[in-house]
């Protein structure tokens, strides 16, 4: 069939121009004949590799069939079976680096879109009409969920499937974790996020916000006086780290987690009806170049800096940003330094006014088999800018931690797990996501809240047995 | 949701609020604070707990109307719901035991010193308290203060009621040698500019003084970094790692340059506020 040997089916966007003013989503989404068209580029491989490069593993070519044959609820059920989170995953996955970096097509034609084809279907899903009917559960245990971001979000919802009582903790007033506080709307709209939430409450889910589990209540309280037979920690690494180099302190410097928490769990970007103030500047520095990089920067954008940069010590190679979220970066106008290392914030009056920096440039492999940025001598040189934000990473939060005697960590935060990846230094009590691993991607948390949730039904029934 | 259970005006802006918080109250410890949102697209601020009390469930906070959120809070009466609340947040304070402890706390600060005197109290250490405002009016929770420490010495700057003068005067005089006597340990609560000047007359005469910082926050678990307050030359976070500190290495310069970061936005939410309620009103 000809069909399959022309490039992937372009995902249509909003104007640069228009969507870089304000925070509605940039992909405008697939339409049928996108869609049809797309899903038949799909070989149909007798071995689909594409699976593999999933950590949720989604039966994809059986997800092609369905789509091509334009039967989107076999669609969508496959997907739901298999990722309770498709609508967000299909937003916010790195395909190039997963499912779509192992298809056949790749090479020649480019991948077969199966993230934009998996938002197509859920968008279809979410225009259904839907009963406010709620499942019950119908076993007699209760787990307990620490955190309601990717990997406890799924990690409740595959085990409200298998029919326990759940209930699902969070610190902050609104449940979601780092897809409410941490990406931005322009990329993952808010009312995705509810609907996805509000599907895991029709399965049975109980959330409960403003609960801060080592603080409001402790662990041992979950276990003898709420009587949860086990509890999954998706804690997440929400700790932002600082760079340490003088001026950090100076008033318009973020760290990217407040900086993106302001904007999207407060809603600065409506302030003053929105009582949460953000200051941004004319120039703004984004030090770093992950996803979370790319949406601050492209939110001092929409918050009315002329001047919106990236800055980084590494060079465009190593940077480690989803493709799209670059590329999009770009042609809003974003503005980046490649081979620079900050050094210092300059300020004057308490207020941040410069970003010195350093050039850099690549040597040896360093230990993460990545060049080594090296400075080079005598190359310092200012930025003038309002602000600096801080994306160069973050780590597990402590709290919970500090306060459960016996939970065990490594060195640098993340909890220590069993061989199955799951469970902790504390009988029953699971982990996974960036908990364990530190700070990495929304799929690999949903398959770890995954791979608990079977951990914990398989643990729980080979105890009654 | 939070119903307010009590309500007491203190002063003219400074009100008393006995909540419904059964969780908070079971786990609070003197010292700690929670955060309250009282409407959707509202603000989260921190308060510090004044009395909990794990029997009946029910927290005291107080609230002084500064800005666009205790404004609305102070609108609201017995029977209504603060809308979010999580807590307790921050850790207790360590005080040494034996030994003349002295708790300093200027405006609403005195709200903060009521939850940890009484605790020392139950612990038997000999304590002072000195609370100081303006003028008579503007005193809070002197009566209750007075019942929880050994002595309780109250300041006011025109002298309408007990020492004419400020706080630290006050305590200056106790180091010299004043009735009740040179303190061992001093706890500070109050504005930055009180604080600062408790730090100051305590580390001229080798005082230990702790301070109860209240940067800005927004989740107050760690998360945003914007409560960084630098402390003998490190950064910490004021939500997870205070919100106490030793005085005498708190960075004071830094920390009031901080807090000042929004104040044109709050004026700007303030008014916009006001001009809500007008429009309301018309």
């Amino acid at each position: 069939m000809p069909v399959k040997r022309v490039d992937k089916t372009p995902m249509p966007v909003r104007e640069p121009g228009q969507r870089a003013h304000d925070f509605e989503e940039v992909n405008a989404g697939y339409c049928f004949a996108h869609a049809m068209f797309e899903a038949e580029r799909c070989l149909r491989c007798q071995d689909p590799v594409c699976v593999d490069g999933c950590p949720v593993r989604v039966p994809i070519a059986e997800f092609m069939h369905a789509v091509a044959a334009n039967d989107l609820p076999k669609a969508a059920e496959i997907l739901r079976h298999a990722n309770p989170l498709a609508a967000i995953c299909g937003r916010v996955c790195p395909q190039e680096s997963q499912c779509e970096m192992n298809c056949h097509m790749t090479k020649r034609f480019g991948p077969v879109a199966i993230g934009h084809l998996e938002r197509y279907v859920s968008d279809w899903e979410m225009a259904q009409p839907e009963t406010d009917e709620v499942k019950e559960p119908w076993r007699e245990e209760k787990i307990a969920i620490i955190g309601s971001g990717p990997s406890g979000l799924v990690c409740a919802g595959e085990l409200a499937r298998l029919g326990y009582h759940v209930t699902v903790y969070e610190a902050l007033h609104a449940p979601g974790g780092v897809l409410r506080y941490g990406i931005p709307e322009f990329r993952l709209p808010n009312k995705i996020l509810d609907w996805e939430i509000k599907q895991l409450e029709r399965m049975g889910v109980e959330f409960v916000n403003n609960v801060i589990i080592g603080k409001t209540v402790t662990m041992d309280q979950l276990f003898k006086e709420y009587g949860f037979a086990a509890v999954f920690i998706g804690t997440g690494a929400g700790l932002p780290k600082f760079m340490g180099i003088p001026g950090e302190s100076l008033n318009g410097v973020y760290s990217a987690n407040e900086f993106l928490t302001r904007i999207n769990l407060m809603q600065a970007f409506e302030f003053p009806r929105s009582e949460t103030p953000l200051k941004v500047g004319k120039r703004v520095a984004v030090i770093g170049s992950g996803n979370t990089a790319m949406d601050a920067v492209r939110s001092a954008l929409r918050l009315g800096a002329e001047h919106a940069m990236v800055v980084y010590r590494r060079s465009e190679k190593e940077m480690t940003a989803r493709i799209e979220e670059y590329e999009h970066a770009i042609e809003e106008g974003v503005e980046m330094h490649w081979l620079t290392n900050p050094v210092e914030v300059l300020g004057e009056d308490g207020w941040v006014t410069g970003l010195k920096c350093v050039k850099m440039e690549l040597g040896e492999p360093d230990e993460s088999g990545r060049a080594r940025p090296i400075p080079i001598e005598g190359s310092e040189f200012v930025f003038p800018v309002d602000n600096v934000v801080l994306s160069i990473g973050t780590r597990p939060n402590p709290l919970l931690v500090k306060s459960t005697p016996g939970l065990k960590t490594h060195s640098w935060g993340g909890l220590l797990v069993d061989e199955r990846q799951v469970e902790t230094s504390v009988k029953r009590v699971y982990a996974g996501g960036d908990a364990v691993t530190g700070a990495a991607t929304v799929i690999l948390a949903a398959g770890a809240g995954k791979r608990a949730a079977e951990a914990i039904h398989h643990d729980i029934q080979t105890e009654a047995a | 949701m939070v119903q307010i259970i009590e309500k007491r005006q203190l002063t003219p802006i400074t009100s008393l609020y006995r909540v419904d918080a059964p969780l908070i109250a079971k786990a609070a410890r003197a010292g700690q604070f929670v955060i309250v949102r009282v409407r959707e697209g509202g603000e989260r601020i921190p308060l510090t707990i004044t009395e909990y009390d794990r029997e009946t469930g029910l927290l005291t906070i107080v609230v002084q109307e500064v800005g666009a959120t205790t404004r609305r809070l102070g609108e609201l009466g017995v029977g209504d719901h603060i809308l979010d609340m999580v807590g307790p947040l921050g850790e207790a304070p360590e005080i040494p035991s034996g030994g003349h402890i002295v708790g300093v706390g200027g405006g609403f600060g005195s709200a903060a010193l009521l939850c940890l005197m009484k605790e020392l109290r139950e612990r038997g250490e000999k304590t002072t308290v000195i609370i100081g405002a303006r003028e008579k009016s503007l005193l809070i929770l002197a009566d209750e203060l007075a019942e929880v420490t050994d002595n309780l010495e109250i300041c006011t700057d025109d002298g309408s009621a007990g020492f004419k003068g400020f706080v630290t005067e006050r305590l200056q005089q106790m180091i010299d040698g004043s009735p009740p006597g040179y303190p061992d340990f001093v706890i500070s609560i109050g504005p930055m500019p009180m604080m600062r000047a408790v730090e100051k007359t305590t580390a001229a005469a080798r005082v230990p003084c702790t301070a109860s910082l209240d940067p800005l926050m927004v989740d107050g678990t760690g998360m945003c970094g914007g409560c960084r307050v630098t402390v003998g030359g490190e950064v910490k976070f004021a939500c997870v790692d205070g919100p106490f500190f030793d005085a005498h290495t708190v960075d004071f310069d830094e920390a009031v340059a901080r807090s000042k970061m929004y104040v044109k936005e709050e004026q700007k939410a303030a008014d916009c506020q006001r001009s809500a309620h007008e429009e309301e009103a018309a």
